[in-house]
């Protein structure tokens, strides 16, 4: 219990004292109010599953558009109702509206929220040993504001002007003009409202979380004994305290240009032949405000998933990780480098081009450390035992997603080349690879390793496997065609090309690529299926089902509030130690100490088992 | 439950502040984040040109000196209750109240002064730009002037003394921030103008 060691004098104890009536729960304090991280990390969960199913469908229906310009969608009229044309098409402003939730849902709700939310959330307290986050409340507040921020962007769905259309980048002056087209409405305004919520709520996570890896880690648990993925979640979380700010001061003068009249994004435009009376602004300090957030989220986006990878890498392929502290450095590079490169979506904003040089440059360097950790996950794998679990097929996924993606990144961090490509859909097959595709298998390899530890029982591996292959190839015949059509020019957020010649004869991969896609989607239902069995009717599981090293699995199976009933465990080792060449088993817990296994040690490590002995940790243990 | 586990001595329990110490001083990180994004725009739109030059309205100097006050005072609170004695933190409290009160009319009948010189918040960025900053500002003082009711309210129970820091020391750490942050806005408004 919380509750067994906070003997603190005086003024740490007050925030502690919430954890003390928590013995008996009851429904809402156990599963809507809850302030056990666990709790909070499924609510997310849940959530973010709501949100991709959501996300997901919006694709399918301008998939629909784009594939089959001429099929009748008559049929589509019960629910989406005046959006489908008297002719049976789609209104091309709903297509707009359509793209731009989609981008908004799949960035923000599901692979931020849903994907740091639930890992962040669950292994945190889990992997470096501590009861609870720094803040339960902070924590519970974090997903409410979320819930909330969801509730706003749902609404705005079903508003007669339609959601958001402005693209999820939400650029002015097309987002802060009404008169542009009809989501730039009331549409525009609750995606705003929703933001502010979403931006306040992750803010309550990241500090959460950072303050939590610092403050509460274990006895033995320094940061070079931390798993990766507790790396990668803290790091994720630095960059969300420093660019969701700014996210917010460039929505706030939006706010203000749109709803107050304002000058700050605006000047000298002509609706209708008549004058605005706005004269001053500048859209292009839009683009720079929203990228510096902007690029920083595509990270915050995959470093957890990295992590995941590692995580579940090593353990499948019962070799340390190759590199651990490389891969630190590496993450740590591209935490600062983010940061420096923003400008990369602006090289044909009329930017002087000695600058786009300059971040042409800087974003360059970004392949360096990325490169590094696909090498390490390589080699992590070669001639390594590897168990091909659901998970570790889809790490092994996510690296193949992120090398295929990340060279296309190469080409369009090139300041000439992206003169080509710039918004066209090779843009769109870049950021689906090595952004959706590869944090959205590191959210899959994250569910179906940590599973048995959320839900106290196993998925079903070969449901598992018919769901990731299905996923696997059905995202390269998505993404990949999307290359062609897009050096060819087709550009991106268009909602017909039948009308020019040029591009009739990407009919054919256009409809390839709709069928494509909803095949994969429909596959998501697999594992859907999987997932909602498992919780309920699924194979019990043992205390450590991929036998793996760090701390979350020495927990009892359904870990209560508190984590460990006990004592926490104190750690001895890093968390890799696979196959290690004398040891009895090939793998060795963090919490076993090195006077435990002197057959496996190295020098250094008796070293430390001379110390450990003077210190009593034998006896520590053998009392356990 | 950071202090208490010295049973064994071995691996050492890894450095560690005051959680939600620490998260006061993550979340002033992210509000310098807000300001370095407005400063840092209001100086890539002001290289644009077309930006209306105006005097910057005179009673800021006043403002400034009751924010460097309040800061003064609320320390002074602060060391009264280290050394328990509690009238002392009720006075500094209250004089910190009013201080804090009397920044924010002050930041109000800038605004009105503006007004007179015909700098509206509607018009050229410049006059917006005035506006966005010091009201942003203006509603972080106000968080804290609530935080500082509720510590008041707390001393006056005399639940603010030297075994009662954390809650006096993070209200200190959040208020000397915002006046630190005021001295920026108004120099950085004095350079940049
Ligand atoms: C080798 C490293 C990478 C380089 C050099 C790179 C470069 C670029 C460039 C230059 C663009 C702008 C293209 C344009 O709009 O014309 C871009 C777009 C994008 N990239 Fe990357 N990228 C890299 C890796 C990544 C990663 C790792 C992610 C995400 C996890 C990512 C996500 C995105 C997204 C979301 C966009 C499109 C944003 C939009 O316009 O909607 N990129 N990338
Ligand atoms: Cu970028």
């Amino acid at each position: 219990m919380a509750t067994a060691d906070i003997h603190v004098p005086g003024a740490a104890a007050h925030h502690e004292e919430h954890h003390e009536h928590e013995h008996s729960q009851s429904f809402v304090s156990k599963y809507i109010f809850s302030t056990d991280h666990k709790m909070i990390a499924k609510q997310f969960l849940i959530t973010g599953i709501f949100w991709a199913l959501i996300g997901g469908f919006l694709s399918i229906l301008f998939r629909l558009q784009l594939g089959f310009p001429d099929m009748d969608l008559e049929w589509l009229r019960p629910l989406l109702g005046g959006w489908i044309t008297p002719q049976g098409k789609l209104d091309p402003e709903f297509y707009l509206a359509l793209v731009t939730m989609h981008g908004t849902i799949m960035v923000f709700f599901v692979l931020t929220a849903g994907l740091s939310g639930t890992f962040s959330n669950f292994l945190i307290p889990l992997q470096i040993g501590a009861r609870d986050m720094a803040s339960g409340f902070m924590n519970m507040l974090s997903y409410w504001l979320f819930f909330l921020s969801g509730i706003i962007m749902f609404i705005s769905l079903f508003l007669s002007t339609g959601p958001a259309g402005g693209g999820w980048t939400i650029y002015p002056p097309l987002s802060a003009l009404p008169q542009a087209i009809s989501g730039s409405g009331a549409g525009m305004t609750l995606w705003l409202v929703a933001m502010v919520f979403f931006i306040a709520s992750s803010l309550l996570g990241s500090i959460n979380y950072i303050a939590t890896v610092i403050n509460m880690r274990t006895k033995g648990m320094s940061f070079t004994r931390l798993p990766l993925t507790i790396w990668a979640f803290f790091l994720t979380a630095v960059i969300g305290v420093l660019s969701f700010p700014v996210l917010f001061a460039a929505a706030l003068l939006l706010v203000f240009d749109r709803s107050f009249g304002t000058s700050f994004y605006l000047s000298e435009i002509y609706i209708g032949g008549e004058a605005l009376p706005n004269v001053g602004g500048s859209p292009v300090l839009f683009q720079h405000l929203f990228w510096f957030l902007g690029h920083p989220e595509v990270y915050i986006v995959l470093l957890p998933a990295l992590g995941i990878t590692s995580e579940v890498v090593a353990t499948n392929s019962r070799k340390p990780i190759f590199g651990y502290r490389a891969m630190i450095g590496s993450m740590m590079g591209i935490t600062v480098l983010s940061f420096v490169v923003w400008a990369h979506h602006m090289f044909v904003s009329g930017m002087n081009p000695f600058l786009g040089s300059i971040f042409m440059f800087l974003t360059l360097i970004i392949a360096v450390p990325s490169a590094v950790k696909v090498f390490n996950y390589l080699t992590t794998l070669w001639r390594g035992n590897i168990v091909f679990t659901p998970a570790m097929l889809f790490s092994i996924g996510l690296v193949s997603f992120f090398i295929s993606g990340g060279i296309t990144g190469i080409f369009l961090g090139n300041s000439a080349l992206d003169i080509q490509l710039h918004d066209t859909y090779f843009v769109v097959a870049h950021f689906h690879l090595v952004m959706g595709s590869a944090s959205f298998f590191g959210m899959m390899a994250g569910i179906y390793h940590w599973f048995p530890k959320m839900f106290g029982r196993m998925m079903d591996a070969k449901l598992g496997y018919l769901h990731f292959w299905l996923t696997f190839v059905g995202v390269y015949l998505v993404f990949f065609p999307m290359h062609y059509i897009g050096i060819a020019g087709f550009p991106r957020r268009y909602y017909s090309w039948t009308n020019f010649d040029a591009f009739s004869d990407f009919l054919d991969l256009n409809t390839f690529v709709s069928v494509a896609a909803i095949v994969t989607f429909g596959s998501q239902l697999i594992f859907l299926f999987n997932f909602f069995y498992s919780m309920f009717r699924g194979r019990r599981t043992v205390a450590n089902p991929w036998r793996s090293n760090t701390l979350e699995w020495t927990t009892p199976i359904e870990p209560g509030h508190g984590n460990w009933p006990g004592e926490i465990p104190t750690v001895y080792r890093w968390p890799y130690d696979y196959s290690k060449p004398g040891a009895k088993e090939d793998f060795i817990a963090q919490d076993v100490p090195f006077s435990h296994t002197p057959e496996s040690n190295l020098d250094i490590e008796n070293e430390m088992m001379e110390w450990e002995k003077e210190e009593g940790v034998i006896a520590v243990n053998e009392s356990k | 439950m950071v202090k208490s586990v010295d049973m064994v001595g071995m691996p050492k329990r890894p450095l560690a502040m005051h959680p939600q110490k620490f998260a006061m001083w993550l979340f002033i990180v992210s509000v310098v984040m807000i300001f370095a994004a407005l400063t840092s725009a209001y100086i890539v739109r002001q290289a644009e040109g077309n930006w209306l030059e105006f005097q910057l309205p005179g009673i800021f100097q006043i403002t400034t000196i009751l924010i460097v006050c309040s800061s003064l005072s609320l320390q002074w609170a602060f060391y009264s209750a280290k050394k328990d004695k509690l009238e002392g933190v009720k006075i500094g409290l209250g004089l910190t109240f009013v201080l804090g009160l009397g920044f924010l009319i002050g930041q109000f009948q800038a605004w009105s002064d503006l007004v007179q010189e015909e700098v509206f918040f509607v018009g050229n960025p410049s006059g917006s730009f005035l506006y966005v900053l010091t009201g942003l500002h203006g509603v972080h003082l106000i968080s804290a002037l609530i935080f500082l009711l509720v510590v008041l309210i707390f001393a006056f129970k005399n639940k603010v003394h030297s075994q009662k820091l954390v809650t006096i020391e993070m209200l200190a750490t959040y208020w000397h921030f915002l006046g630190a942050l005021w001295l920026y806005l108004y120099v950085f408004l004095l350079l940049y103008r």
